[in-house]
């Protein structure tokens, strides 16, 4: 008789299905895991102590560096504990501008989750697919703040500024001559709005595509269906927001249940699992993806029909225009206080939260009356869901833990904070 | 929405009578604060009560109040705020309890009512240094392995006490005390109430 003993393994913090920083120690009985301890901490850069040092307005980047996957939804929660602090009405354009960037950055971290959570088990294509339509989305959000990830567009009473009349085009270069550059540029010679409508009318074929190489994948099934099996109270108990949950049957969705900007203006479905396992969690992300095509063709319709202001006119808050700015006394003032001392929010504590792709994304804000925060309080959707580990993982074999790390989307940027 | 959050209020108070120390209906949120001795039994009834069902513990966070405005802050410092949510009713409500003993400061842990409260608390207890009796494993989380001190407390510096560097000489990664100083861009004003109008009154 051989000698049975358990052994630990260290998985990560480099290991590449790890998503990131992740160092999960595990005790594992032949290939059974028997204990799951996630290390957390790796990418701790200390974002909520940074804010308290830092204006208000100064510290919308950093949010974009939290979820790194879907940068505007976390300024736009951030965005709304201000403006609820201070009591600003944002514009109706700005609203729209919001929830159809909300949901570009839902598709976007859809696709990546859905490409490497593929990837990670086994399904090396599909995360080819997912990345070349993530390349469109990401061009509009570099038409519209000029950089392709870490937008910092999304600002306190509204958003830094309006929709761009061009996209950005490619250029002839030793690698693309010119016919191949007029091809590409072929959806890219109207509005940002052209090519966004452009996109979401190829979408759904997209869709189809990932189905066709996923849903009915033997090989995805076997790796998904049964793994990690969620009750809808232990989802509840653990603190489970956004698939995670709706994956285990409960129809929570902020955008629904307590909507913010114009969601209740919008036209959408929200889509629930039934049996709480990765399988249910992805045809969930999957749906998701497609209400949000939904969505941005509404927003698109509504944004041609109504110009508008896109930032608040109260100038404590938000900064005139430059050539305001150059030409009135008093908006110099206000442009030279805003961008020295910075907007004062009144004394108080605010929770806001949004419809983060990884579930619920909430800010607590606590201010005292001074130009920077108090105390600032980021809760990310993954922290809860990689706390239930543990308990998820245990009694799964140790390749089953890649496909959980994968179903519950983890970002270290958000989690470590 | 108001009328619904009257409601809640209004179950609070008939629920907790005095056991709440005071009731918040402030910005569409409400805020209930509890002392440290009645915290565990108030969650517990949070959760179990048939108007009340707060199943998910969204949040849970600490606070140090020490350095709150201008003046010098007269009450108790440290604090643990928690955000919950009742999927059932569709509320929110914050639970902010304070830690008795400043030098010591200890709150009961709610783990036991919600799981979710397991990583949060360790978070809490890492940065601020609060601890949470009953607690099953309140280790740290987010700091280095063997880190000295709780970062989020306001008197500990922005820019820490240890620098790692890696020595060429040792041939492996040694910390020193930090050679950078603070920096202060930006100072920090609080102006009286009303200043700038901000808001249109």
């Amino acid at each position: 008789m051989a000698e049975i003993r358990n052994y630990t393994i260290n998985f990560g913090p480099q290991h590449p299905s790890a998503h990131g920083v992740l160092r999960l120690v595990l005790e594992l009985d032949g290939e059974v895991v028997e204990r799951a301890d996630p290390h957390i901490g790796l990418l701790h850069r200390g974002t909520e102590k940074l804010a308290e040092t830092r204006t208000w307005v100064q510290s919308v980047p950093y949010m974009d560096r939290l979820d790194y996957v879907s940068m505007m939804c976390n300024e736009h929660a951030y965005c709304m504990a201000i403006e609820k602090l201070l009591g600003v009405e944002v514009p109706l354009r700005a609203q729209y501008i919001r929830v159809m960037f909300d949901e570009i950055t839902r598709v976007l971290n859809h696709l990546l989750n859905i490409g490497t959570h593929a990837l990670d088990i086994g399904a090396m294509t599909m995360v080819l697919y997912t990345f070349r339509e993530r390349e469109d989305l990401m061009d509009v959000y570099e038409a519209v703040s000029g950089a392709r990830m870490h937008a910092a567009y999304y600002r306190p009473g509204g958003v830094y500024r309006d929709l761009p009349d061009r996209m950005p085009k490619y250029e002839v270069n030793k690698f693309k001559n010119e016919k191949t550059v007029r091809e590409l540029n072929a959806n890219r010679e109207g509005s940002m709005l052209d090519f966004l409508e452009d996109f979401t009318n190829r979408f759904p074929t997209y869709c189809d595509e990932y189905e066709t190489l996923l849903t009915d994948n033997r090989i995805w099934k076997q790796r998904t269906v049964g793994i990690g099996v969620v009750s809808p109270e232990q989802a509840l108990a653990w603190g489970f927001t956004g698939p995670m949950l709706r994956g285990s049957g409960i129809a929570w969705d902020l955008r629904k249940k307590q909507p913010y900007e114009v969601y209740d203006r919008v036209d959408f479905d929200v889509p629930i699992g039934k049996n709480g396992d990765c399988y249910d969690r992805y045809l969930c992300r999957m749906e998701e993806m497609r209400q949000s095509n939904r969505i941005i063709k509404q927003c698109i319709d509504w944004l041609r029909k109504n110009p508008g202001p896109v930032i608040t006119d109260n100038h404590k808050v938000a900064p005139p225009s430059r050539e305001a700015m150059k030409t009135n006394m008093e908006e110099l003032i206000h442009h030279f206080k805003l961008f020295t001392e910075g907007m004062h929010v009144p004394k108080g504590e605010v929770y806001a939260a949004v419809e983060h792709p990884k579930g619920e994304f909430g800010v607590y804000a606590v201010s005292d009356g001074a130009n920077k925060p108090y105390r600032l309080k980021l809760r990310a959707p993954g922290f809860a869901h990689l706390a239930a580990m543990d308990d998820i993982a245990r009694g799964h074999m140790i390749a089953d833990v890649v496909a959980i790390i994968g179903t519950m989307d983890v970002v270290f940027g958000e989690i470590d904070r | 929405m108001s009328a619904k959050l009257e409601r809640l209020s209004q179950t609070l108070r008939d629920v907790f009578g005095n056991r709440i120390q005071s009731l918040v209906l402030d910005r569409g949120e409400v805020t209930i604060e509890v002392s440290a001795a009645e915290y565990p039994r108030v969650a517990r009834q949070l959760r179990d009560h048939a108007d009340l069902r707060f199943e998910q513990l969204i949040d849970l966070s600490g606070l140090d109040y020490s350095a709150y405005g201008n003046a010098i802050w007269e009450g108790k410092r440290f604090a643990s705020v928690a955000h919950l949510t009742s999927v059932k009713h569709n509320w929110r409500l914050r639970v902010r309890v304070f830690a008795d003993d400043d030098a010591f400061p200890v709150i009961d842990s709610v783990v036991d009512v919600w799981p979710s409260a397991n990583w949060y608390e360790r978070e809490s207890f890492d940065l601020y240094g609060i601890l949470y009796s009953g607690h099953p494993d309140l280790r740290r989380i987010l700091t280095d392995y063997g880190f000295v001190g709780h970062p989020f407390r306001k008197d500990f510096p922005v820019s820490g006490y240890v620098e790692m560097r890696y020595d060429p000489e040792q041939g492996r990664v040694v910390y020193q005390p930090v050679s950078i100083e603070p920096r202060e861009n930006t100072p920090r004003i609080v102006r009286e109430e009303k200043y700038g109008d901000v808001g249109h009154g």
